[in-house]
């Protein structure tokens, strides 16, 4: 055991840093993306439905398959790690977008009354109200899309993106099993501590409710 | 000197070609409270809605000071209005304080000041302000939540109250208690109040003017007693029906009439 750590331990960590490289970019694409994407379907409902399905739509191509489709493109071909972040961006969009606008559109629509009433300007409104009260929203939505993109992060070794998908093909190919918890441990342990993090953040921004009855 | 609010034939038809405000004319004096009477439906709110053009109206004129509000500049008029709602619209991740103070903050008002007048209105509206200035909306009873509606609404010292069925879901106890609160500051701050309201005794105590819509019609626009003694069809049956219940209570046969 201590031999297999001293022979593969530095590339363990690595690759752990090259994993969350990968997924943290892809996230901060796509909050950057789809966040205000999301913000700006409450101000065109008549959009929600068709974006929120093309979204939809992205989550169901099979990891596998968008990387290999994205793997001839110009540019992005060149560097494997780009098609890793635009496909993980891809996947990120969706929970981030859906909560996003759900999160705006279930406040207390006698809320958005007042603050228009009182004169809040359109600014004030979103980064006074109506962003804070859908807060805990959209960090779930930023949680799911953060677990899910830790795991489908794995697969981008297919492509030779790196990451701890690396050791996990490795292992499989060489049948070792140990090779392929290398890669699955601290895989499953980032998604852990992630879903932890944002847990924790997504609780504090929860707004304070009447308790029922 | 002009009316501080004044709707002349002020029309307003839904895009389904509704017609919901019928050239409605109506002026309201400077520091006096109309409250608008009339069933469901028969444009109360979309009229007071059309005064801080929460609602475009889309005939007519609304002026307010004698000035057309068609090409006033939203933010500012909306700022020189109160509004207050029967949901209260309380900014639930905001402590008291911070929603009695949001429309001076907004207008950048220092801190220290906004605190102190924040306070200042609570005790207005009869909240001791070292018990419920940290507090949450959803910490207060229903009362309680109503009177910080009142309190931000009269934040900025806006001119004009815009109340629509302010204290509709409270029990009967607390809306008495907070029609006499309501009616001592109004007597001592000279707002002009536009108050919505289903409620014809709160109506009667609280109002200078009292103004029936039906079907988006202006029906009538009295004083209180003028209206207790019209002989209008309209009048007499709205008044019936609402103090049906004292004269008949539970079904009981007062007059001693044989079945």
């Amino acid at each position: 055991m201590n031999s297999f750590f001293s022979q593969y331990g530095s590339e363990i960590a690595t690759l752990t840093l090259e994993h969350l490289w990968l997924t943290a970019s892809a996230m901060l694409f796509a909050a950057v993306i789809a966040i205000p994407a999301g913000i700006w379907l409450t101000r065109s409902p008549r959009w929600a439905n068709p974006i929120l399905t093309l979204a939809n739509i992205l989550q169901t191509i099979p990891s596998l398959a968008m990387f290999g489709f994205l793997l001839p493109l110009p540019w992005l071909g060149d560097r494997a790690a780009r098609i890793a972040i635009l496909a993980l961006t891809a996947y990120a969009l969706l929970p981030i977008l859906r909560n996003t606008y759900a999160g705006i559109r279930n406040i207390d629509p006698s809320v958005i009354e007042v603050a228009k009433a009182l004169g809040l300007t359109n600014m004030q409104r979103l980064f006074k109200v109506e962003l804070p009260l859908a807060a805990s929203f959209i960090l779930a939505g930023l949680r799911t899309a953060t677990v899910t993109c830790v795991g489908i992060a794995t697969i981008a070794a297919a492509v030779g993106a790196g990451g701890l998908g690396e050791l996990i093909f490795r292992g499989v190919a060489s049948v070792d099993n140990r090779l392929v918890l290398a890669g699955a441990i601290p895989a499953a342990l980032l998604a852990l501590a992630a879903d932890a993090a944002l847990g924790l953040l997504e609780r504090h921004y929860r707004t304070p409710r009447q308790q029922p009855g | 000197m002009p009316p501080a609010i004044e709707f002349r034939e002020v029309f307003f038809t839904t895009p389904q070609g509704r017609v919901l405000l019928d050239k409605i004319s109506l002026a309201l004096e400077e520091g006096t409270t109309t409250a608008i009477l009339g069933r469901s439906g028969s444009g109360k709110t979309t009229l007071m809605r059309t005064v801080n053009r929460m609602v475009e109206y889309t005939g007519g004129d609304v002026l307010i000071q004698g000035k057309t509000n068609r090409d006033a500049d939203l933010i500012a008029l909306r700022r020189g209005m109160g509004y207050v709602i029967q949901e209260t619209g309380l900014f639930p991740h905001f402590t008291i304080e911070r929603n009695v103070g949001l429309v001076p903050e907004i207008q950048g008002r220092p801190k220290l000041e906004r605190q102190t007048h924040s306070r200042e209105l609570l005790t207005a509206v009869g909240l001791t302000p070292e018990t419920f200035a940290s507090r949450y909306p959803h910490q207060l009873s229903g009362g309680q939540r109503q009177r910080v509606g009142l309190a931000r609404a009269m934040a900025a010292d806006p001119p004009i109250l815009l109340m629509d069925e302010p204290f509709g879901a409270l029990d009967p106890l607390t809306r008495a208690e907070m029609q006499d609160m309501l009616r001592t500051l109004l007597q001592r701050l000279r707002k002009t109040v536009l108050l919505v309201t289903h409620d014809l005794d709160e109506a009667l105590y609280l109002a200078h003017r009292i103004v029936l819509l039906g079907d988006g019609k202006l029906i009538a626009n009295l004083t209180p007693q003028e209206f207790l003694s019209s002989s209008q069809p309209e009048i007499r049956s709205y008044i019936q029906a609402f103090h049906r219940g004292e004269r008949d209570p539970a079904g009981s046969n007062p007059q001693g009439v044989q079945p």
